[in-house]
C-alpha cells in the first residue's frame, strides 16, 4: 500500500507469518517435572514412614532381591529398545518403528507380569497395604510406578495404531518423541525405587 | 480394618446414596434449594425460549478461544463468589447472635459444614478461576500471540475446574460437605472420624479441579516462555506477564503436591491404609507438612498475579513507565522461591524445637523485604506521575494501604514466640483475610475494572462502580478490624457459641461489615448489569480507553477471535506506548489467512464425566465409577485420534474485520450490529465454517 511509508522501526510482520516454535516438548517436559513431585510426594512418605512396621514384616524378610533385579532389567531393556524405535524413527521408517515398540511394550508388559506376581506373593504373606504404615508407603510408590507403566502401555498400544493408519506424519512423531520421555521418565524413576525401597530396604 | 464400609447400609446399584442422604430435615437448606432450583429453572427456561443453547454451545463451551475461556473462568469465580460469600453472612450472623443461653440459628453439625465450605470454595473456586481467568485472557494478548500454546488443552482445564464447582455444589443438597475445616486435616478427616460423605466431597471436588489447575498451569508456561511476539525479551516483557510466569511455575511446582497427599488421605479412607492414622505406624503431621508444603505457595499463586495487576494498573494511571522494573523482576523470582521455605510457619505449634522454628520464622520474615520493595516501587511510580483517580487505580490505592497492614501481621505471626499465642485465633483469621482479600480480591476487582473495557468493548459505569469500593473497602474494615481485637484477646476460630457477653459487641461490628461487604458485592453487579444495558453510552471504539502501555490495547475492544491481524514487533518494554510515542500505523492492506485451533466438545464431555466418576466415588456407587473411569479414558483415546483441529480465517475475513475496525476508528462507522458485541467473531467461524 503506497500510503505506508514506515517511519523507523518496524511495528508489525507485515511480510510473514510470525510462527513460534512447537511448545510441546516443553509443555510435555513439564507435566513430566509435575508427575515427578508425585513420586517425590511418595517418596517422601516412604523415606518418614519406611520403617514404621507396626510389629508387621520388614523388608528384609519380604523383598526377593533377584526377582526385583530381572524386573529391573525388563524395564531397562524396554528403554533401549524405545531408543532404537526413536533412532528408526529419524530414520523414517515405519514398519521398524512399529517393531521396536511392540518389543518395548513385550518388555513393559513382562515387567508389569513379574511386579504383579511379586504383589501376589506380598498378599499371601500377609503384607497388604493395610498392615502397616511401611506396607501402606511401600504399595503406594510402587503401585503408582506401576499404574504408570500401566497407561504407558495402554498409550503405547494406541498410538502404535495411529502409527500404522496414518504414518510417520509429524503429528505422531511428536507423539512417539512424547511418549519417549515418558517411558524413559519411569525408567529414571524405578531406578530411584530400586535403590533407596529395595536395597536400602534389605541392607536395612 | 479391611473394608471400610460402615454401619450404613450399602446396595449395589446406589452404594451408600439413600432417601436419607437429602437433608431434608435441615429448613435452611431446603429453603436454599427451593432458591436454586426456581433461579436455575428460570435460567434453563429462558435460555430455551430464546434459543440459546446451540449459541452457546458452539460460541462458548466448545471455544478453544483463550479470550472466551478466560471469560468463562470469570462467570464461574463471579457465581461461586456469591455462594462462598452467603456462607460468610451465614457465619457472621451466627457469631454475631450464639452468646450465653441463645444457640444462634446453626447447630453444630451445619455450622461446621458452613466455614469448611466458605474457605474451600473462596479459595479453590472463587480466587483461584478469577485468577486464571484473568491470566487466559491477557497473557495472549500482552505478549502479542493469537492463542495460548494448547488452545484445547486451556478448554479442558476450565471445565474440569467448573466440574470440580459441581461436585462441591452437590454436596450442599445431596449428602454433606466436610466438617474439618478447609484444609481436611488427620485424624479428624480420616475415616474413623469422618465416616460420611462430607470429606469424600472435599477429596474429589479438589482432585477434579486440580487436574484442571494443573494443566493451565503448563499450559500457560509454555505460551509465555515460547510464544512471544517477535522482539519481546524476557526482560521487555509486561510484568503482568512475568508474575503471571512465577505464579504458573508454582501452580505445576505445587499442585502435585495436594493431588498426592490427597491421594494418600483417599487411600486412608478407601483402602484403609495407614499414612496419617494413629494406628498401625501413621503419621498424621506427616499431612500436615504436605499439604501445607502445596498450601503456602498456594497463596503467593493467587497474590503474585494480583501484584502484576496493579503494577500494570499504577503505570498506566501515573502516566509513567513502571518505577524499577527489573527490580520487580527479581522480587516477583524471590518470593517465588521464598515461597517454598516457609511452609512449617503454619504449625510451629508442632514442636519442631527452636531451631527449626527459627528457620521457619526468619524466611518468613525475610519475604516481607522483596514484597516491600514492591509497594516502594509502586509508591515511586506514583510520585510525580500524572495520576488519574479512575477506579482500577482507587482500588490499587486501597490495596496497598490494607496490604500494609496485612503483611505487618503476617510479619507478627512469624515470630514463633508470637504465635503460640495467636495460633489458631481469630487474628490470624484477620490477617489472612486481610492479605487475600486487601490483596488478591482487591487485585482482582482492580483488573475487573481496568480491562472490562477490552474484554467487551465498553466502559462500566463510575457511580455505581465507586459505591461498590466505598461499599467495600468501608465494609472490609469493618468486618476484619474487630476480629484482630478478638484475637488478641485469645478468641480462638471456628466456634459457633460464645459464653462471655461481652465479646458480643466485636461480633456484631463485625457482622454489620459484612452486610456493607454485601452492599459492596451487590453494587458491583449492578454495576455490570447497568453498564451492559447502556453500553451503548458507554462504547469505547478506539480500543486503547486508558491510554494503556501494552500490546492488549493495540487491537479492537473486544479483540477479534485472531487478536491480531498483523503479529506485533516489540521493540521497548512498554510495547504499545513505543508504538504510539513513534507513531506506528496500522498497516491496512495485505492480509493473510490466519491458522487457528477448531473447537471441541471434547473437554466439556470429559469433565462431565468426570463428575459423574466424583460422584460415584463419593457415594461408593462402584459401578458408575468403574464405567465413567473407563469413559474418560476411551473418550481419551478417541479425542487422539483426531487429527482434524485446526482451520484457516479467510485473508477476506480478515479483511473484513479490520476493514471494520479501520471505519469505526474514523468514526464514520458503528458496529453493524450494536446488540451483540461478539457478532464479528461469531460471523469469523461460521465462514470458516467451524
Amino acid at each position: 500500500m503506497s500510503a505506508m511509508t514506515p517511519i523507523g522501526p518496524s511495528f508489525y510482520l507485515t511480510e510473514e507469518d510470525h510462527h513460534p516454535e512447537g511448545s510441546t516438548a516443553l509443555g510435555f517436559w513439564m507435566y513430566l517435572m509435575s508427575d515427578c513431585l508425585i513420586f517425590a510426594v511418595l517418596f517422601a512418605t516412604y523415606g518418614v514412614l519406611g520403617t514404621a512396621y507396626a510389629g508387621g514384616p520388614t523388608p528384609a524378610e519380604l523383598f526377593d532381591l533377584p526377582l526385583v533385579a530381572l524386573n529391573t532389567s525388563m524395564l531397562l531393556l524396554s528403554s533401549i529398545t524405545y531408543g532404537f524405535a526413536m533412532i528408526a524413527m529419524g530414520e523414517g521408517r515405519q514398519r521398524a518403528v512399529l517393531g521396536w515398540l511392540g518389543i518395548t511394550g513385550l518388555f513393559g508388559a513382562a515387567f508389569l507380569g513379574i511386579e504383579m506376581y511379586e504383589f501376589a506373593h506380598l498378599i499371601h504373606e500377609g503384607a497388604t497395604p493395610q498392615r502397616s504404615a511401611f506396607l501402606s508407603s511401600f504399595w503406594t510408590l510402587v503401585g503408582t510406578h506401576g499404574l504408570h507403566v500401566f497407561f504407558g502401555l495402554v498409550w503405547l498400544v494406541v498410538l502404535m495404531v495411529q502409527v500404522a493408519r496414518r504414518g510417520l506424519i509429524e503429528a505422531n512423531q511428536r507423539r512417539v518423541q512424547c511418549l519417549s520421555m515418558f517411558w524413559h521418565f519411569l525408567d529414571v524413576v524405578w531406578i530411584g525405587v530400586f535403590t533407596f525401597v529395595y536395597l536400602l530396604g534389605v541392607l536395612r | 480394618m479391611s473394608t471400610p464400609t460402615h454401619s450404613e447400609t450399602t446396595s449395589s446399584i446406589f452404594g451408600r446414596l439413600g432417601l436419607e442422604s437429602f437433608p431434608l430435615h435441615e429448613p435452611i437448606i431446603v429453603a436454599t434449594f427451593g432458591v436454586v432450583a426456581l433461579g436455575g429453572v428460570a435460567l434453563l427456561g429462558a435460555l430455551t425460549y430464546f434459543r440459546l443453547w446451540g449459541y452457546l454451545w458452539r460460541e462458548w463451551f466448545t471455544s478453544v478461544d483463550h479470550k472466551k475461556v478466560g471469560i468463562m473462568y470469570m462467570v464461574l469465580g463471579v457465581v461461586m463468589l456469591l455462594r462462598g460469600f452467603a456462607d460468610a453472612l451465614m457465619m457472621r450472623g451466627q457469631q454475631a447472635v450464639a452468646f450465653g443461653e441463645s444457640q444462634g440459628y446453626l447447630n453444630a453439625h451445619h455450622y461446621d459444614q458452613v466455614f469448611t465450605a466458605h474457605g474451600v470454595i473462596m479459595i479453590f473456586f472463587v480466587a483461584m478461576p478469577l485468577i486464571t481467568g484473568i491470566m487466559n485472557y491477557l497473557i495472549p494478548l500482552q505478549i502479542g500471540a493469537r492463542d495460548v500454546a494448547f488452545p484445547f488443552l486451556n478448554n479442558f482445564s476450565f471445565w474440569m475446574t467448573a466440574a470440580g464447582a459441581v461436585v462441591i455444589m452437590m454436596s450442599l443438597f445431596v449428602g454433606e460437605f466436610a466438617r474439618t475445616g478447609w484444609l481436611a486435616f488427620p485424624p479428624l478427616s480420616g475415616i474413623d472420624f469422618s465416616p460420611d460423605v462430607g470429606v469424600d466431597y472435599y477429596i474429589w471436588a479438589l482432585q477434579v479441579a486440580g487436574v484442571g489447575t494443573t494443566l493451565s498451569g503448563i499450559n500457560l508456561i509454555a505460551t509465555i516462555v515460547k510464544m512471544r511476539a517477535p522482539g519481546m525479551t524476557m526482560m521487555k516483557m509486561p510484568v503482568f506477564c512475568w508474575t503471571s510466569l512465577c505464579s504458573n511455575i508454582l501452580i505445576v511446582a505445587s499442585f502435585p503436591v495436594l493431588t498426592a497427599t490427597l491421594a494418600l488421605l483417599s487411600l486412608d479412607r478407601y483402602v484403609g491404609t495407614a499414612f496419617f492414622t494413629n494406628t498401625n505406624g501413621g503419621n498424621p503431621m506427616m499431612y500436615v507438612n504436605l499439604i501445607w508444603i502445596w498450601g503456602h505457595p498456594e497463596v503467593y499463586i493467587l497474590i503474585l498475579p494480583a501484584f502484576g495487576i496493579f503494577s500494570e494498573i499504577v503505570s498506566t494511571f501515573s502516566g509513567k513507565r513502571l518505577f524499577g522494573y527489573t527490580s520487580m523482576v527479581y522480587a516477583t523470582a524471590v518470593i517465588t522461591i521464598l515461597s517454598y521455605l516457609v511452609w512449617l510457619h503454619h504449625f510451629f505449634t508442632m514442636g519442631s524445637g527452636a531451631a527449626v522454628n527459627s528457620f521457619f520464622g526468619i524466611t518468613t520474615m525475610v519475604i516481607s523485604i522483596p514484597t516491600g520493595a514492591k509497594i516502594f516501587n509502586w509508591l515511586f511510580t506514583m510520585y510525580r506521575g500524572r495520576i488519574r483517580f479512575e477506579l482500577p487505580m482507587m482500588w490499587t490505592v486501597a490495596f496497598m494501604l490494607t496490604f500494609v497492614v496485612g503483611g505487618m501481621t503476617g510479619v507478627l505471626l512469624a515470630v514463633p514466640p508470637a504465635d503460640f499465642v495467636l495460633h489458631n485465633s481469630l487474628f490470624l483469621v484477620a490477617h489472612f483475610h486481610n492479605v487475600i482479600i486487601g490483596g488478591v480480591l482487591f487485585g482482582l476487582f482492580a483488573g475487573i475494572q481496568y480491562w472490562w473495557p477490552k474484554a467487551f468493548g465498553f466502559r462500566l459505569h463510575e457511580g455505581l462502580g465507586r459505591a461498590s469500593f466505598w461499599l467495600w473497602v468501608v465494609g472490609f474494615v469493618t468486618a476484619f478490624a474487630p476480629l484482630y481485637v478478638l484475637g488478641l484477646m485469645g478468641v480462638t476460630r471456628r466456634l459457633r457459641h460464645f459464653d462471655d457477653p461481652s465479646l458480643q459487641i466485636w461480633f456484631v461490628i463485625a457482622a454489620v461489615g459484612a452486610v456493607l461487604i454485601a452492599g459492596g458485592i451487590a453494587a458491583m453487579l449492578a454495576q455490570f448489569g447497568w453498564s451492559i444495558y447502556k453500553r451503548e453510552e458507554l462504547r469505547d471504539v478506539t480500543g486503547d480507553p486508558w491510554d494503556g502501555r501494552t500490546l492488549e490495547w493495540s487491537t479492537s475492544s473486544p479483540p477479534p477471535a485472531y487478536n491480531f491481524a498483523f503479529t506485533p514487533v516489540a521493540h521497548e518494554l512498554d510495547a504499545f506506548y513505543d508504538m504510539k510515542a513513534r507513531g506506528h500505523e496500522r498497516p491496512l492492506a495485505g492480509y493473510r489467512p490466519i491458522h487457528m485451533p477448531k473447537n471441541t466438545g471434547t473437554g466439556v464431555i470429559l469433565a462431565g464425566l468426570s463428575v459423574a466418576f466424583a460422584f460415584a466415588m463419593v457415594w461408593y456407587i462402584w459401578w458408575l465409577a468403574a464405567l465413567s473411569l473407563a469413559a474418560i479414558v476411551g473418550g481419551a483415546i478417541w479425542h487422539s485420534f483426531n487429527y482434524d483441529r485446526d482451520y484457516h480465517i479467510p485473508a477476506v475475513e480478515v479483511a473484513r474485520v479490520e476493514g471494520e475496525r479501520t471505519r469505526a476508528l474514523q468514526g464514520a462507522a458503528r458496529p453493524r450490529d450494536p446488540d451483540s458485541p461478539r457478532e464479528q467473531d461469531r460471523d469469523v467461524l461460521a465462514l470458516a465454517g467451524a
